[in-house]
C-alpha cells in the first residue's frame, strides 16, 4: 500500500503507511542515475531498503519518531540530527521522540562517531527528509480543505489555511498524506526562517540522565549474564608464566583462562573479579621492543636528524631561502602518548550462540565491531547484530574493536553470554593512545623580516602522518618543505580527540609566536599579514578559507580587547581542522604580583550553529579538555608500561582550574561543519603564548606543568 | 558470605555478598542500581557518589559492612520524579554531555546545598571538586548549582 517515487536526483524518497496507519519516510542513497519506481511494503522499507540516511514516522495521534542512526558520546548528535529535521517538517518539538537505532549499513549511511564529520555529511539529506514529509503533510491538506497548497503553512505540526483560518493537525492528516505521490524536488526552507535551528535545544536524554537510568554499556544487565576481566600484556611482552591459584580461590570467580597474549578472569559479578585480577599472577617475557619514555625521547630526537623523512609538501626552493636569509629560528617542541581516559571505562556484552552473535554496548564503530567479531569467527556479518547504548565518552577510544573482541572471545569460550569490564587501571595501561611526536619548526626571514623560508618536521612514534602539511602558514610562505617521519613503536596508539593537530596547532602557534615575536610584529598582526599574502599571491595548494580565518582572528582580537590592557597579558592561537575555523586568546591577569590565567576567549565558524547549547558545550568543553591535556596530561614509561596507573597519580582537570570562557560565532551563512573537535587544538597555544607574554618563559614541551621553566613560574589557575 | 540488610532509598533491602564487597557494586551488580557509576574506582572522580546519612560518599571505596545500618541515597532515590531542585537545574541548564559522570554531580551537589543552602561562586567550585568531568562540564554544573540553590 505504499509507493516509491523516482526523482531525478542521486536520493531516492521512500514513503509507506505504517502499520498504525501513520506516515513513514526514509531517504536512500544510491549511485544508479535511473533507479526503477517500485512499490514497496511497509517491511521492504523498514528491512530492504538501501542506505537510510534518516527515518521519521508520524502516527495519527501526532506523535513523531526519529531514529538517530549515530553513535552518541556527548557530541549531542542525538538531539541536533533530529532538529534539523524537525526544523523542515515544522514539527511540534515537544511531541519529538528520538530514539537510538541498532547498527545498520543497509538503512543508514555513516552510522559512526569521529571526525566530527557527521553534521556535513547529513545536513541536506535531513533536510530534505523533513522538508519532503512536511510537502506530502501540505499537500494533503490542501485536498482535504480544497484550497490551493500555495495558500497553506505550517507551524508547530498544525497546518494553517490563513484566510480561513481552518487549522489540521499532522495526525489528521498522515493517513491521507502516506498515500500521496513524493514530490521531484523540495524547497528547503531560507535558513533566516529557521525556528528550531539556531535555538537552544536541550539534550533529548537529559530526563534520563538526571534519574540514573541505565543509558550506558556498562548499565546493560541479563539474566544468566557473565561478567570478565582481561589481563593484559605490557607492551612488547608475552606471557611467560600464570599462577592463577589465588585467584581462582576467589569465592564468585568460576573461570579464568588463558588465551592468546591475555588472561580471562570470569565470575558471577564484578568484585570478585577486581579481587582476583589482584591476586593472579603473570610473568611476561620480552617480545619486541621493550620501550621507556627515555627511548622515546631519544628515537624522537635522533629521528628528527635522519636523512629519510618523507617529504609531505614542497613549495619553492627552500635550501636557497634559508641561505640567504637574514636571520633563522628555528625550536622544537614534543608531546608525551596520552590515554583518552573517557568516564565510562572499556566495556561490551557478546552472545556467542554458535554461528550467531549479539553485541550490545558503547562504541563509536558499530560496523567495525560487526566486521571483527564476523571475521575472528568466520562467519558472515549478517548474522552478528550490534545495539549502540549511550558511550560514556569516547574521544576517539572507542573507534577500536579490541574490548569488544574481548568480550566475543569470552563468550565463545564459556559457551554464555558476558559483559566484559575493563578497570580504570586497564584502560590507562591498556593501550591504543595519542602518539607522541616531535616537531622541528624553522623560519627564514628576510631583512624586512618578512618569512622566505618554511619548515617542518616531524617525527611520531606510530602517528602516521604527524603534520598537517597543506594547513596554515602553507600557502602564504613562498618556500616551505614539511616532512614526515614516523617510528613503528610496539606502544598502540590511535585516534585521539583532534588527532594529530590537538598537539601540532599548539607546536606551531607557538613556534609562529616566536617568529613574530624576533620580527618585533605584534602577533596578530603577523598572522593576518601572512593571510594576506595567502590571498593576494597564494603559494601551492591553499586548503583552508583564508577570509573565515581572518574572520576568526579579527573577531577574537576584537572581543579580547587585543593589546589594549597593559595589565592583561594575552596570548593568541587560531587554528583550522575539521572544517571550522577557531580562533582564541587567554587572558592573564598579574594578581598581587603573579600570573593569574583568567579567561579564555573562542571565536568560531562553523557555519549555520545548529544548536547553540549544543554548541557551547563542544567549544568549552574542547577547551577546557586542550587546556586540561596541555597542563596535566602525561604518560610516563617504563618497562613497556605507562605509570600513570589511574586518577591519582593521571591528572584531569578539575572544576577549581578552568577559567571563564567566552564564545562567540561567526555568521557565515556556510553549511554547518562539525564541533566536536575543532575548538581543542587552538588552547594550548593560545595558553603557552600567554605564559609567554607574561612572563618570558617559552613551553615547548607538554605537560607545562613538569617543565623546568614552568616550577618556578607560580601560575596561579585557581578563579579568584 | 554474609547477610545485609541495607536501606536504600527509604526501602529495606537484603543482598548476601561478602563484606569486603563495595556498596557501589553492591548497588550494580545485586540491587540494579546502575545509575551509581564506575570509573576510577579508588575515591578519585566522584562517579560513584551517594549519600550516606546525607553525606557525599564515594561508594567505590566503602565496604558494604560499613554501610550496614545506614540510610543510603542513591541517584535513583534523589527524589521521587526526578524533580529534586538540583535534578531540575540540571535539565535546565542543559548540562550533560557523555552524561556518565553526572549522576555522581548531582548527588555530589545534592549534598552540597543541603548543607550550605546559598554557596558564593568559590564554595561552588570548592564543593564541586571532588567530582571529575571529563567531557568539561564545568561552566554547566557551576551555573546549574547556583541556579538549583535559587530555586529551591
Ligand atoms: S569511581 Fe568512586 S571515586 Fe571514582
Ligand atoms: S558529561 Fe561526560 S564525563 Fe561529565
Amino acid at each position: 500500500m505504499a509507493d516509491i517515487t523516482k526523482t531525478n536526483r542521486r536520493d531516492f524518497l521512500k514513503i509507506a503507511a505504517t502499520a498504525t496507519g501513520g506516515l513513514l519516510i526514509g531517504f536512500y542513497w544510491s549511485s544508479c542515475d535511473s533507479p526503477k519506481v517500485k512499490v514497496l511494503s511497509i517491511e521492504e522499507v523498514l528491512n530492504k531498503a538501501h542506505n537510510f540516511n534518516s527515518f521519521l514516522s508520524i502516527s495519527p495521534d501526532g506523535d513523531i519518531v526519529i531514529y538517530s542512526p549515530n553513535p552518541e558520546l556527548g557530541q549531542n548528535i542525538k538531539t541536533s540530527f533530529p532538529m534539523v529535521v524537525a526544523e523542515e517538517l515544522d514539527a511540534d518539538w515537544s511531541k519529538v521522540r528520538v530514539l537510538q537505532a541498532p547498527l545498520d549499513t543497509d538503512k543508514f549511511d555513516r552510522q559512526l562517531t569521529g571526525g566530527s564529520g557527521a553534521m556535513p555529511h547529513s545536513w541536506e539529506r535531513l533536510r530534505k527528509a523533513g522538508a519532503t514529509a512536511k510537502y506530502l503533510l501540505l499537500a494533503a491538506a490542501a485536498k482535504q480543505l480544497d484550497v490551493d497548497q500555495a495558500t497553506l503553512t505550517a507551524e508547530k505540526s498544525v497546518v494553517i489555511h490563513k484566510s480561513s483560518g481552518k487549522k489540521l493537525t499532522y495526525g489528521e492528516l498522515v493517513e491521507a498524506a502516506s498515500a500521496l505521490q513524493a514530490p521531484e524536488e523540495v524547497l528547503l526552507k531560507d535558513p533566516k526562517d529557521f525556528t528550531l535551528i539556531g535555538t537552544p535545544v536541550r539534550n533529548v536524554d537529559n530526563k534520563d540522565i538526571v534519574t540514573g537510568k541505565p543509558l550506558f554499556g556498562l548499565d546493560f544487565y541479563r539474566e544468566g549474564m557473565m561478567h570478565a576481566m582481561i589481563q593484559r600484556p605490557p607492551f612488547g611482552k608475552k606471557i611467560k608464566s600464570v599462577d592463577d591459584s589465588e585467584a581462582k580461590a576467589v569465592k564468585g570467580v568460576t573461570d579464568v583462562i588463558q588465551y592468546d597474549n591475555f588472561v580471562a578472569i570470569v565470575g558471577k559479578s564484578t568484585w570478585p573479579l577486581i579481587k582476583a585480577k589482584r591476586r593472579l599472577k603473570v610473568t611476561y617475557e620480552a617480545d619486541g621492543n621493550v620501550e621507556s619514555t627515555a627511548d622515546h625521547d631519544r628515537i624522537m630526537k635522533e629521528l628528527l636528524d635522519s636523512r629519510d623523512a618523507r617529504v609531505m609538501r614542497s613549495d619553492g626552493e627552500v635550501d636557497k631561502a634559508f641561505a640567504s636569509a637574514a636571520k633563522v629560528i628555528t625550536s622544537e617542541y614534543q608531546c608525551p602518548f596520552l590515554p583518552h581516559a573517557p568516564m565510562e571505562p572499556m566495556n561490551f556484552f557478546a552472545h556467542v550462540k554458535g554461528e550467531e552473535v549479539e553485541l550490545i554496548g558503547p562504541t563509536q564503530t558499530p560496523d567495525a565491531a560487526r566486521m571483527q567479531t564476523a571475521a575472528l569467527l568466520g562467519i558472515p556479518k549478517e548474522n552478528v547484530t550490534v545495539d549502540i547504548t549511550r558511550l560514556g565518552g569516547g574521544f576517539g577510544r572507542r573507534l577500536r574493536a579490541d574490548y569488544v573482541i574481548d568480550a566475543v572471545e569470552v563468550s565463545k569460550r564459556i559457551n554464555a553470554p558476558v559483559k566484559v569490564t575493563w578497570t580504570r587501571e586497564d584502560d590507562m595501561i591498556g593501550g591504543a593512545y595519542r602518539p607522541a611526536v616531535r616537531y622541528r619548526f624553522s623560519a627564514a626571514l628576510d631583512e624586512g623580516g618578512n618569512m622566505i623560508g618554511y619548515k617542518l618536521r616531524g617525527v611520531g612514534l606510530n602517528a602516521g602522518n604527524s603534520v598537517r602539511q597543506d594547513n596554515f602558514p602553507s600557502g602564504a610562505v613562498p618556500n616551505v618543505l614539511i616532512e614526515n617521519i614516523n617510528y613503528d613503536s610496539t606502544v598502540t596508539t590511535n585516534a585521539w580527540r583532534a588527532p594529530i593537530t590537538n598537539f601540532l596547532a599548539y607546536a606551531e602557534q607557538s613556534f609562529l609566536d616566536e617568529v613574530a615575536l624576533a620580527v618585533d610584529k605584534d602577533p596578530v598582526k603577523f598572522r593576518l599579514d601572512l593571510l594576506e599574502k595567502a590571498k593576494s599571491s597564494p603559494v601551492g595548494a591553499v586548503n583552508y578559507d583564508v577570509d573565515r580565518m581572518i574572520g576568526v582572528i579579527k573577531d577574537a582580537a576584537e572581543r579580547s580587547n587585543w593589546g589594549k590592557d597593559n595589565n592583561v597579558k594575552q596570548g593568541f592561537s587560531v587554528y583550522f581542522s575539521h572544517r571550522s575555523y577557531v580562533a582564541q586568546v587567554a587572558n592573564i591577569e598579574m594578581v598581587n604580583g603573579q600570573p593569574f590565567l583568567k579567561k579564555i576567549i573562542a571565536s568560531t565558524d562553523c557555519g549555520i550553529v545548529v544548536n547553540p547549547t549544543g554548541a557551547n558545550h563542544q567549544v568549552r568543553g574542547g577547551i577546557v579538555d586542550g587546556m586540561g591535556h596541555a597542563m596535566f596530561g602525561n604518560l610516563v614509561f617504563e618497562d613497556g608500561s605507562p605509570k600513570q596507573k589511574n586518577f591519582d597519580t593521571y591528572r584531569l582537570i578539575r572544576m577549581k582550574e578552568v577559567p571563564d570562557i567566552d564564545v562567540n560565532y561567526i555568521d557565515s551563512g556556510f553549511e554547518p561543519t562539525g564541533l566536536g573537535e575543532p575548538a581543542l587544538p587552538p588552547t594550548g597555544g593560545a595558553i603557552a603564548n600567554a605564559i609567554f607574554a607574561a612572563t618570558g618563559k617559552r613551553l615547548r614541551s607538554q605537560p607545562f606543568i613538569e617543565q623546568k621553566e614552568f616550577s618556578d613560574l607560580n601560575l596561579q589557575m585557581f578563579r579568584s | 558470605m554474609a547477610n545485609y540488610n541495607l536501606q536504600i532509598n527509604g526501602k529495606q533491602m537484603e543482598v548476601d555478598v561478602d563484606e569486603d564487597t563495595p556498596l557501589l557494586w553492591v548497588l550494580r551488580d545485586h540491587l540494579g542500581l546502575v545509575g551509581t557509576k564506575y570509573a576510577c574506582g579508588i575515591a578519585q572522580c566522584g562517579a560513584c557518589t551517594v549519600h550516606v546519612n546525607g553525606e557525599p560518599t564515594f561508594s567505590c571505596v566503602k565496604p558494604i559492612s560499613d554501610v550496614a545500618n545506614e540510610k543510603i541515597t542513591t541517584i535513583e532515590g534523589l527524589s521521587k520524579d526526578g524533580d529534586h531542585p538540583v535534578q531540575k537545574a540540571w535539565d535546565e541548564v542543559d548540562v550533560a554531555q557523555c552524561g556518565y559522570c553526572q549522576a555522581g554531580q548531582i548527588m555530589s551537589a545534592a549534598a552540597l546545598l543541603k548543607k550550605n543552602p546559598k554557596p558564593s561562586l568559590d564554595e561552588i567550585d570548592e564543593g564541586m571538586n571532588r567530582n571529575i568531568c571529563r567531557c568539561g562540564t564545568y561552566h554547566k554544573i557551576r551555573e546549574a548549582v547556583a541556579l538549583a540553590a535559587k530555586t529551591k
